[in-house]
């Protein structure tokens, strides 16, 4: 028998999501499906439209498997809006002319953006924000704007719902000055509460984008140079604005339904029934278009929802739309904000229990039954941690007192752990419940949540569960008495620490001694990194000792930082960031002579950019006979200590940071760890060194020193937790020595501190017993340990200076040591060198007038 | 994998085989072309692009060589120092992407030169 035809009118995510399940279960290829989509692309992650601000490609935001659409079943059709729905003879006809007969028609056509009817927002510099292409508008009217105004950008979001403030979040990723007007009383106010929006308004101002409320828009005025240039509000009020974005809701897209003269529901959208499927049986509608228990709904996962419902339906399932899950969760500009269940405690009788913290902006509230036991619902503004082991719990009863899910981590002993009955929804985008995960381990035979992801596509969109899931999956092998894979990669089946133990024991000092005896192959670029760090503090030697030069990553071996283009950069050490005038000077030479880019990194020191590897030696010989050392900027090793100016200048310190600086920066050089490790020192409680953002924190006391562990910047960051107070400096640099070689020897790999604070038996308490009360017997030998790496150490730069063998290393080419890498080629920006582009490249090389410095700069002999 | 026509093959003497280090690559100029040379641990010396097809950046011969199993079989292999892609040294394909695509007009994977050795000196062949 032919295959029914499905035509599916919209190309979103919601379309996606239809095809993809309807392909997956229709196993007899009972449907062929033909997708007919308006944009002329493939179905995009709208959720995640914010990110292509911060340079992702459009195809980045491609959904699911590209495979799907070379389906032979399967046909999408782009660029082709559909014009007209003819029921009797069940046809649909596009913009192209074409016809398409359907068995069964799903009407996918999702929302538009709503523009209020208002005088001016037809002007150039008004946008809205739905589309690839909006964004896109936008992104290169902002751009044109800041080249030609030569002032920052202003920009104003009429809407402070979810989609106003991730307009307004990439205004200010795009360098523009946001302002959000908001009509309502608080930001967000179809999800949060009164408090909920003011603590939401308050981090959004913290960094950076201005809020209003209250503010109705009545007239955007034109500027004189043409385009947007002021808004006028109700309230006499004026904003000036050089772009406008208009966020101010979605209306659902049944002008089709409408002229088929399907049923429309009051406020618009196609009224289908819990089968979603209208009031003409061969017609169904799904996502934002579709009015579902009596409402459109602007959310993906309902969406997602209708899709697996109408899939299950047309292969002649029983499936019924659920009922919507209106639960959010988002970051936003690195805000955390969730909302789910019952949030305004419209429940008859509810509860309340408010935990509201202006200072660290964290307002969080759970909505409870009368009898303050069953979890209702819930508003978490700054800290969304607990999101993701409440929301399962709707309408469930919460173990013990609900109070402890609200307060701040350490503050109350922590929230219990909650067994999650097998029917709690988990993923509320792919609708998985806690019994699927758990099946998927049990039955399906997954041992990682790389294996449950794909089985059950939980954690697959917008990830917020993946924490949750990665609990359950534990939970669930530990049951089945599976140990969790630690193995460090296909050659040794020791996790890192295992190694670390068995090396250090057995005395070993070289790879393939280590590899004979724990491992197998020769290696790869995981794990021979890995023991050469390991090696690096069980049998200290230099980093191109022999063999060892073979398993460091290129960054060790030639002891710079690989740059995009295959250029280094070079950071001289500064410890503590104290330099002198010559010092300074001696840098300021060398990087001038040798064309360098000069940078002041994040750790108090400076960056030269652009050198060729066989220039590395020559930098070298001037910095060291200037008297600097290798910085270890290539290394995952001790990286700087910084530190504010401290009592010897500053009115308010009440200790010499910069001189602990330097003392910790000098016993620590060198040292190689697990990851990274950055250390910083305040002077007093201030903290201007930022050092509860390091892996070790110091701050000064009157009485003496406190000392934080496991802080760091970056992807995750984490604020450093207090170890020990009031210490000496004697006791507190035993404190450090201890706590840096226990996470040494006992970290996975890439581990920063932060997480293996976590991991280490019995978290910040354990990692206190073992470095403050040496609890496992281990301190006499780590401080042996570090004693004779304070003894050992050396500057590698210079060792390799003076070694003819290891310079040998840097020639450009083995057979042609003089000639400089003819790829290299940079251009002026800003007063200072920078690589070429590929269409500098390009234009370069067709002859025409680009700047295209050569490769090698002037050098000075 | 280009497959040369040895009939037609120049041979061009690069360097000795002693001034390899085992296991870490070296960069050499060929005509014009950029060239990585490594050297196992076995004795064999093998040629792949300099030129790394992720990145377009001239960095292959400052990866780290290894091994990996491949349906059962252990085959030599060098990771991009940029963005971690790891290839096989004999027949330059690419093994593992890494989540990454190449640059825009070049393949995945790298072309293999042909290589040998005589009198303890590395000669390349070129077509």
């Amino acid at each position: 028998m032919d295959p029914r035809h499905l035509v599916v009118v919209g190309g979103g995510m919601v379309a996606q999501r239809l095809v993809e399940a309807l392909r997956d279960r229709d196993t007899a290829g009972t449907w062929r499906i033909t997708v007919l989509a308006e944009e002329p692309r493939r179905p995009y992650d709208r959720v995640a439209l914010t990110s292509y601000f911060s340079g992702r490609d459009p195809e980045d935001l491609e959904l699911g498997d590209a495979d799907l659409w070379r389906d032979p079943l399967v046909r999408l059709v782009r660029d082709d809006k559909v014009t007209h729905i003819d029921r009797e003879a069940r046809t649909v006809t596009a913009a192209s002319g074409r016809t398409y007969c359907y068995d069964h028609l799903v009407l996918a056509t999702g929302s538009y953006a709503w523009v209020p009817p208002t005088e001016g927002a037809d002007l150039p510099g008004v946008f809205v924000y739905r589309t690839i292409d909006d964004v896109a508008a936008l992104r290169g009217y902002v751009e044109k704007l800041q080249s030609d105004l030569r002032r920052p950008v202003r920009g104003a979001v009429l809407g402070g719902g979810l989609l106003g403030l991730e307009a307004a979040g990439a205004l200010h990723a795009l360098g523009a000055q946001a302002t959000v007007l908001q009509v309502g009383t608080h930001l967000m106010d179809t999800q949060l509460d009164l408090g909920g929006g003011e603590a939401l308004r308050r981090l959004i101002n913290n960094i950076g984008v201005g809020v209003r409320v209250n503010a109705m828009t009545v007239r955007i005025r034109p500027h004189r140079r043409g385009g947007v240039g002021r808004l006028d509000l109700a309230d006499g009020g004026r904003v000036d604005a050089d772009v406008v974005v208009v966020a101010a809701g979605v209306r659902p897209r049944d002008e089709l339904a409408r002229a088929a003269g399907l049923g429309i529901g009051p406020r618009g959208g196609v009224v289908v029934d819990d089968t979603c499927l209208t009031d003409d049986p061969d017609v169904s509608a799904v996502g934002e278009v579709a009015c579902i228990q009596g409402a459109c709904i602007g959310l993906v996962a309902p969406g997602y929802a209708m899709a697996e419902v109408t899939a299950d339906r047309l292969l002649g399932g029983a499936a019924e739309f659920p009922g919507a899950d209106t639960a959010t969760k988002l970051k936003l500009a690195g805000v955390d904000v969730a909302s789910f269940g019952d949030a305004f405690g419209r429940t008859e009788g509810a509860l309340e229990l408010v935990w509201a913290d202006p200072v660290n902006g964290v307002y969080k509230k759970l909505v409870m039954s009368d009898d303050a036991r069953t979890l209702l619902g819930g508003v978490l503004v700054g800290d969304a941690s607990a999101y993701a082991s409440l929301r399962p719990m709707l309408g469930r009863e919460l173990p013990g007192d609900p109070a402890v899910f609200l307060l701040p981590e350490g503050g109350g002993g922590g929230a219990p752990d909650l067994e999650l009955p097998d029917d709690a929804g988990v993923c509320s985008c792919n609708n998985v419940s806690a019994g699927t995960i758990r099946g998927a381990v049990t039955e399906h035979g997954c041992t990682d949540v790389g294996a449950v992801k794909a089985c059950t596509k939980a954690g697959t969109s917008c990830g917020s569960c993946l924490p949750l899931v990665k609990k359950l999956v534990t939970t669930e092998l530990t049951k089945q008495g599976i140990t969790v894979s630690s193995a460090l990669c296909e050659h040794f089946a020791l996790s890192r620490a295992q190694l670390y133990d068995a090396v250090r024991v057995a005395g070993l000092r070289s790879f393939t001694e280590v590899v004979e005896r724990f491992g197998t192959g020769r290696g790869c670029d995981i794990c021979k990194p890995a023991v050469a760090s390991i090696l690096a503090t069980t049998a200290p030697a230099h980093v191109l000792d022999g063999e060892r030069a073979a398993l460091q990553d290129t960054n060790d071996h030639v002891m710079a930082n690989l740059q995009k283009d295959g250029s280094y950069s070079v950071v001289p050490r500064i410890p503590g960031g104290e330099v002198t005038p010559e010092g300074l000077i001696a840098i300021g030479e060398v990087a001038k002579d040798y064309g360098l880019y000069t940078k002041i990194t994040g750790g108090q020191r400076i960056d030269l950019f652009g050198a060729r590897i066989d220039q590395l030696p020559l930098i070298w010989q001037r910095l060291v006979d200037a008297g600097f050392e290798s910085g270890h900027a290539y290394g995952k090793s001790l990286r700087t200590v910084k530190s504010c100016v401290g009592s010897t200048w500053c009115r308010f310190g009440v200790q010499d940071s910069v001189a602990l600086a330097v003392l910790l920066e000098l016993r620590y050089r060198g040292l190689r760890s697990p990851h990274k490790l950055k250390l910083g020192v305040s002077g007093c409680a201030r903290e201007c060194a930022e050092a509860r953002g390091k892996d070790v924190g110091v701050i000064a006391t009157d009485r003496g020193w406190n000392l934080y562990v496991g802080g760091n910047g970056g992807f995750t960051p984490r604020h450093a937790q207090l170890l020990a107070e009031d210490l000496s400096t004697e006791d507190l640099i035993t404190a450090i020595d201890r706590f840096l070689l226990y996470y040494i020897r006992t970290a996975d790999r890439l581990q920063r501190t932060a997480p293996w604070v976590e991991e280490v038996d019995g978290g910040l308490d354990g990692v206190r017993a073992v470095v403050m009360e040496d609890s496992l017997g281990i301190a006499a030998d780590l401080d042996a340990q570090m004693a004779q790496h304070v003894e050992q150490y050396e500057d590698e730069w210079r060792a390799t200076l003076e070694d003819p063998e290891k310079l040998r290393r840097f020639a450009s080419f083995v057979n042609a040591p003089e000639v400089p890498d003819p790829s290299l080629a940079y251009v002026p920006e800003r007063g200072q060198a920078r690589p070429a582009t590929p269409d500098e490249r390009a234009a370069a090389g067709r002859g025409e007038p680009v700047l295209v410095a050569g490769s090698t700069l002037e050098v000075r002999s | 994998m280009t497959v040369l026509d040895t009939q037609k093959t120049t041979w061009t003497a690069v360097c000795r085989v002693d001034d390899l280090a085992p296991e870490r690559g070296a960069a050499a100029l060929l005509d014009g072309q950029q060239v990585a040379l490594f050297r196992l641990v076995d004795g064999r010396v093998l040629a792949v692009d300099q030129h790394d097809p992720y990145s377009d950046a001239y960095v292959m011969s400052r990866g780290i060589v290894g091994s990996r199993t491949v349906d059962g079989v252990e085959v030599a292999t060098v990771a991009s120092p940029m963005y971690k892609q790891v290839f096989d040294l004999v027949t330059g394909v690419c093994l593992d992407a890494a989540g990454k695509t190449p640059v825009a007009g070049a393949s995945g994977d790298l072309t293999v030169w042909p290589v040998r050795v005589s009198d303890g000196v590395v000669e390349v062949g070129t077509p």
